[in-house]
């Protein structure tokens, strides 16, 4: 079987867009709020997440005959509890400033339903290597949705983006001009009104989801 | 060979065992791996928010330890509730020993003392903590550096931020000779207008609660280190 067979493509690339986790499944909401008030924690958490669902993907599918079907559940979190934890422990010893800006949340990616989504879903039942790119597919997806809300919030909420200055002093009421930041930006629930707009115009691009 | 039974009892209750086996050992191994290199960042994260309380700001990763043993001369410890002191630098005591423990910072900048009291308190949804870095008169205050486990980013967090903390800058500790009690404060604007300025300092707007926070630590962390700022005082 070829490495990337038309099967296997669409394990990875379906995920980013007609399948995607946050706006088709509406899964994983919880942290896409918490983090996205900058850029930089939702990237480094993207790709946190898209490192893990790989990794517990392809571990899962690895020992997927072998595990008694009635603790399934169990040695899924097991895994899913290493891989975060292995994680957490790079992030702070590697990126410190930002695994305390993301402080808990990298902790609940275990509870991120994305990944028992795709491990019960997907790798009980496949092979290792598509298993492993619907892992990727389906992190990316995940990150991508992470960066747009990051992007719009960061820009409106404290017109920097990745703590670049984007919107100029003097445009600030502050300083005599017409422009104020957008404080609602900054608070959690401007994020899932912005997922909202994101799924809106998804689904108006992509009429066939239903 | 036949085929194994994946549901026996047997089965399952060794599978779980050996996994949680190979996971045990493996995080072990993972956590002391990576342990020097994280606690080596928690000590530098410590030691540029202690001189960001001198108002030395944004030096390099790098070039913290050099820095901060430049600047801060001796990190005494102080017994609570007595000027004794005790064993080891103030600089390895964890935020939770304060109960027990005093630690005390003595600075020098630019040829003058300061001295720095480290606070811990409560904001809104979390802790926070600081250092309040203070003149040889042991009652204005040089600097002041505070950091928050989970305030709310925009609002209560802007505590972290240079403006808010340098505008404690100059202010005085005590009302006047009324060294009864802790003065310095942290008040909605126009709340504080019958004080003396020199005592108040604007709260965040929008976060009454975490300004209230900073404003209960510092009155009575430094309340707590009156008796070793006096036996500094100058």
């Amino acid at each position: 079987m070829a490495l990337f067979s038309k099967q296997n493509r669409e394990a990875l690339v379906n995920p980013l867009n007609l399948d995607n986790p946050i706006a088709v499944q509406v899964l994983g909401i919880c942290s896409a709020l918490a983090v996205t008030s900058q850029l930089k924690p939702a990237i480094v958490m993207g790709l946190s997440v898209t490192v893990i669902t790989a990794f517990s993907n392809l571990i899962i599918s690895l020992i997927r005959k072998t595990i008694p079907n009635r603790i399934r559940i169990i040695i899924q979190l097991v895994v899913v509890a290493a891989l975060v934890t292995i994680v957490s422990n790079i992030l702070k010893a590697y990126v410190y400033d930002v695994s305390v800006q993301l402080s808990v949340y990298v902790g609940l990616i275990i509870t991120n339903c994305i990944l028992m989504g795709r491990l019960e879903a997907y790798a009980m039942q496949n092979a290792p290597w598509p298993s492993f790119l619907d892992g990727i597919g389906n992190g990316l997806g995940y990150a991508i949705i992470l960066v747009i809300v990051g992007f719009v919030r960061e820009l409106l909420g404290f017109g920097t983006i990745f703590g670049l200055q984007i919107v100029p002093d003097s445009w600030l009421m502050d300083n005599g001009g017409l422009y104020l930041h957008n404080g609602m930006m900054t608070m959690p629930a401007m994020a899932l009104i912005l997922v909202a707009c994101v799924i809106w115009a998804h689904r108006a691009y992509n009429k066939d989801i239903e | 060979m036949a085929k194994l039974n994946t549901n026996g009892n047997v089965y399952t209750v060794v599978y779980a065992t050996v996994i949680v086996i190979i996971v045990a050992f493996l995080l072990a191994f993972v956590a002391s791996a990576l342990k020097d290199t994280q606690d080596a960042n928690v000590a530098i994260d410590k030691k540029q928010q202690i001189l960001s309380s001198l108002n030395i700001r944004g030096v390099e990763k790098s070039a913290t330890d050099a820095k901060y043993a430049e600047v801060i001369k001796e990190a005494p410890i102080y017994k609570t509730g007595s000027t004794e002191t005790l064993e080891g630098n103030g600089f390895d005591v964890a935020n939770k020993e304060f109960k027990e423990k005093r630690p005390f910072y003595v600075a020098e900048v630019d040829g003058q003392t300061k001295y720095i009291v480290p606070m811990t308190g409560a904001g809104l949804w979390g802790g926070i903590w600081g250092y309040v870095a203070l003149d040889d008169d042991c009652e204005t205050v040089y600097g002041t550096y505070f950091s928050h486990e989970s305030e709310t980013a925009g609002l209560g967090a802007r505590i972290t931020e240079e403006w808010f903390q340098t505008s404690f800058n100059g202010k005085k500790l005590y009302a006047g000779d009324d060294r009864s009690a802790i003065a310095l404060s942290v008040l909605k604007k126009g709340k504080g207008d019958k004080m003396a300025p020199e005592n108040v300092v604007d709260a965040v707007t929008g976060a009454t609660l975490t300004s209230n926070g900073v404003n209960e630590m510092i009155q009575k962390s430094l309340k707590d280190y009156q008796d070793i700022l006096d036996t500094y005082k100058k």
